[in-house]
C-alpha cells in the first residue's frame, strides 16, 4: 500500500502516494480585479476565446493561459488598452513540468500595472519537441534579456528575438541546465567517516 | 567536429603544450580594420576595478566616443536557482541570501514572503517578525547605498568617500552581526518569521548609529555636492527618461530619478509598509547626479523607517509563527561547541518525550510540505523591483524558484545610457544603476 518494497524503510521515502491538491480553472466571479482585467481584455482583444485557454485564480493571483502563438499579441493588447495599461513587463521565466504537462515547458510573464497598480500573470506551454513561441521583445523590450535566459536555462526558443543567444552560461555549453531532466551534478563528500552523497541523489520526500 | 574549438595541443620535447585562444574575442573583432577604420572595438572586463564586479562590457569607440555598447553577463554565474530544487524550503534561505550580496536581507524576505505566501500563512506572521524584517531590510538599503556611494565616488575619482561610506557600511554589518550572527550571508529571515530575536545590545547600537548617520550623510554632501569634478561627471550624464526606464524594465532609484515615484513599498505594500511614514524621494533629471541625490535621499527615509521600527520593538512578542508543523522546534542559542544548542530542549527530546524528537527530525530533516500552486512576490530592493516567482508540487523542496533580479533587469539600459556618450561616462552610467553581479547572474 505505502510502497514500501522490502527496504525496510517506512520513513515514505519508499514512494508513499500522497493525494495531491490540483490546481482547477477557476469560474466567475475571480473576485478583486480579476473580473476587470478579463473583461476587459476580452472587449479588447477579438481572438480572445481562441488565445485565453484557462483562467486561474490562486493564492490572490490571476493566471491568464495563453497559447502559446498569441502570447505576443495578447501583451500588446495587455500593454496597449487603456482599461489595462500593463505597462511593465516585471519577469519573464520558464518552468519544467516534466511529467506534469505534455506541453512541458511553461513560459510565465509577470506584468504589472503601474496606472492601476494591479499584477497578472501570463503563461504559456509549449512541448520540449517544438519548444516555439513569438518573443515579446517588440512589446516589452525588458524581455529581451529574460528571454535569453529562458533560452539558456530551458531551451525555449522565442521566435523573433533579435539575439537569441545564451546569457548566463558559456556560448559553447550543451544542454539546458534548468530543465528537470538536466543533473544538477555533484560529488559524494565525506563526513565524519560517513559518505554524504550529492544533493540530488540523497532522499526526497513527496 | 573532432577538435576543440578552445585549446589545441601539441608535443614538444618539454612535453604537451597547449594554446589557449581568447574566447570569443576573435570573432568579436572580426570585420573591423584597425589601421583603416576609425572605429576600434575595446573590451572592457570581465576584470576591470571600474565595472562593478565580473561585468564585460565590448565597446565600438570613435575616438573617445562610445558607438555601441553591449554588456556581457554571466561570469558569476552559480546555479542558485537550480541548487535550489534540492534543497527543502527552510534550507532555500541560505542560498538565496547569496544572491545579491549587498542586500542579503531583501533576498530572504522575498524568498519567505512567497514561501509564506504559497502556504497561505501570509496573516499568521507576527506582528513583531514583520517589524523586525522591516528594521533589517531599511538597515540594509542604507548599507546598499553606502557601497553605492563609495564605489561610485571611488570610480569617479573621489577616494575619501570610499572611505567613508564603507566606514559607515561596515557599522552596519556590526549591527547584522549582533543579531544574526554574520555580517553577510546571514539566513536570517526564514519563511514563518525570523531565525531570532532582535537582542537589547543592537537596539542600543542602532539608536547611535540614528544619531550619527545625519551628520555623516551631511559631511558626504559637503564633500561631493558642491565640488566641481563630481557635479561636472554626474549632471546631464547617462539621461534615461521615464518611458525609457519602464520599457527596459528598469526600476528602483533610477527610475525615480527619472520622476516616476515608483516605490513598490508605496505602491504594492508588503510587510505592513503602509503603516510606515516616509517620503518617495524622486529627481526630475533622470541622470547620474539625480540618482545620486534619490539615494542620498533615500537613506534619510530608510533612517525615519529604522527608527520607527526601533520604536515598535519595544512591544515583545513571538517572531516565529505559532504553527508548529513551520517553526522550528526551539529557540537555539550558541552552545559550548560553537553550534546552534537548546539544553532545554535537548533534555525534552531526549528524555521525556519521544513525539518531540520524532517531530524535530522530520522538520530538520525532511522539511515541511507546501500546498501546490506559484505566486509571484514583489519587494523594493536597493536596485529596484526584486520578484520571486515561486512554484511548489507540493512536496518539501521549492518545485522552481526564480528571481526577477533588479541588477540583471536594469542592465539592460547600459547601452541606452552609454551610446553616444563619451567612454567615461560609461562608467558612470554603469555605476549609477548599481548592478550587483551577484544578483544578476545569480
Amino acid at each position: 500500500m505505502f510502497g514500501n518494497q522490502g527496504s525496510g524503510d517506512v520513513s515514505g521515502y519508499g514512494g508513499l502516494v500522497r493525494p495531491r491538491r490540483s490546481i482547477e480553472a477557476a469560474s466567475r466571479p475571480f473576485g478583486s480585479y480579476f473580473d476587470e482585467v478579463h473583461d476587459a481584455l476580452e472587449e479588447a482583444y477579438p481572438a480572445f476565446g481562441d488565445a485565453i485557454e484557462k483562467v486561474v485564480v490562486d493564492r490572490g493571483e490571476l493566471t491568464l493561459h495563453v497559447r502559446p502563438e498569441r502570447i505576443a499579441e495578447v501583451c500588446q493588447v495587455m500593454r496597449d488598452d487603456l482599461a489595462l495599461r500593463f505597462e511593465l513587463c516585471s519577469s519573464v521565466s520558464g518552468v519544467d513540468y516534466l511529467g506534469a504537462d505534455a506541453r512541458r515547458l511553461h513560459v510565465v510573464y509577470q506584468l504589472t500595472s503601474m496606472t492601476y497598480r494591479r499584477r497578472v500573470r501570463l503563461e504559456a506551454a509549449v512541448p520540449a519537441e517544438d519548444p516555439h513561441l513569438p518573443s515579446v521583445t517588440s512589446v516589452y523590450p525588458t524581455a529581451d534579456w529574460q528571454e535569453r535566459e529562458a533560452y539558456d536555462m530551458f531551451g525555449i526558443v522565442f521566435d523573433g528575438h533579435p539575439n537569441l543567444t545564451r546569457i548566463l552560461m558559456p556560448d559553447d555549453w550543451e544542454g539546458h541546465p534548468q530543465r528537470k531532466d538536466y543533473p544538477l551534478g555533484g560529488v559524494p563528500v565525506e563526513y565524519k567517516g560517513a559518505e554524504i552523497p550529492p544533493p540530488d541523489r540523497r532522499r526526497s520526500y513527496q | 567536429m573532432t577538435t576543440s574549438n578552445y585549446a589545441t595541443e601539441r608535443e614538444t620535447s618539454e612535453g604537451r603544450v597547449f594554446t589557449v585562444t581568447g574566447g570569443d574575442w576573435d570573432s568579436v573583432v572580426s570585420g573591423t580594420d584597425p589601421i583603416n577604420d576609425e572605429r576600434i572595438v575595446v573590451n572592457m572586463g570581465p576584470q576591470h576595478p571600474s565595472t562593478h564586479g565580473v561585468l564585460r562590457l565590448i565597446l565600438e569607440l570613435e575616438g573617445e566616443t562610445v558607438r555601441e555598447a553591449r554588456s556581457v553577463v554571466g561570469y558569476l554565474h552559480t546555479g542558485i536557482e537550480k541548487n535550489l530544487e534540492y534543497r527543502n524550503w527552510v534550507q532555500g534561505s541560505t542560498f538565496v541570501t547569496r544572491m545579491d550580496y549587498l542586500s542579503p536581507l531583501f533576498n530572504e524576505t522575498a524568498y519567505a514572503l512567497a514561501v509564506e505566501k504559497l502556504l497561505g500563512i501570509t496573516d499568521e506572521i507576527t506582528e513583531r517578525a514583520t517589524t523586525i524584517r522591516v528594521l533589517m531590510m531599511e538597515l540594509n538599503r542604507i548599507s546598499s547605498h553606502l557601497v553605492w556611494l563609495a564605489t561610485t565616488g571611488m570610480e569617479l575619482g573621489a577616494i575619501s568617500i570610499m572611505l567613508y561610506g564603507f566606514r559607515e557600511r561596515e557599522y552596519i554589518l556590526d549591527i547584522f552581526e549582533n543579531i544574526t550572527g554574520l555580517r553577510m550571508n546571514h539566513a536570517y529571515v526564514r519563511p514563518g518569521g525570523v531565525a531570532q530575536d532582535v537582542p537589547d545590545e543592537a537596539i542600543a547600537k542602532i539608536r547611535k548609529f540614528l544619531t550619527m548617520m545625519p551628520k555623516k550623510l551631511k559631511e558626504y554632501e559637503d564633500l561631493l555636492s558642491g565640488q566641481p569634478i563630481w557635479v561636472e561627471r554626474t549632471k546631464n550624464v547617462a539621461v534615461l527618461d521615464v518611458t525609457g526606464c519602464v520599457a527596459l524594465g528598469v526600476t528602483g532609484p533610477v527610475l525615480r530619478s527619472a520622476g516616476l515615484a515608483w516605490d513598490l513599498r508605496k505602491t504594492m505594500p508588503y510587510c505592513g509598509y503602509e503603516t510606515y511614514e516616509f517620503d518617495v524621494p524622486t529627481h526630475p533629471d533622470g541622470d547620474v547626479w539625480g540618482r545620486y541625490q534619490v539615494r542620498l535621499a533615500e537613506i534619510r527615509e530608510s533612517l525615519k523607517l529604522v527608527e520607527q521600527a526601533v520604536d515598535r520593538l519595544a512591544k515583545p512578542g513571538p517572531v516565529m509563527v505559532a504553527d508548529r508543523k513551520i517553526a522550528w522546534p526551539a529557540q537555539l542559542a550558541i552552545g559550548v561547541d560553537g553550534m546552534g544548542n537548546s539544553l532545554e530542549h535537548v533534555a525534552k527530546i531526549m528524555g521525556q518525550s519521544m513525539e518531540s524528537l520524532i517531530h524535530h527530525f522530520k522538520l530538520v530533516t525532511e522539511g515541511f510540505r507546501v500546498p501546490p500552486g506559484q505566486v509571484y512576490v514583489g519587494i523594493e530592493s536597493p536596485r529596484g523591483e526584486l520578484g520571486v516567482h515561486a512554484v511548489s508540487d507540493g512536496g518539501t523542496r521549492p518545485y522552481r524558484v526564480h528571481y526577477r533580479e533588479p541588477s540583471f533587469v536594469n542592465l539592460q539600459a547600459l547601452p541606452a545610457m552609454a551610446e553616444g556618450g563619451l567612454i567615461a561616462d560609461v562608467i558612470a552610467g554603469g555605476a549609477s544603476l548599481d548592478p550587483v553581479m551577484g544578483g544578476c547572474d545569480r
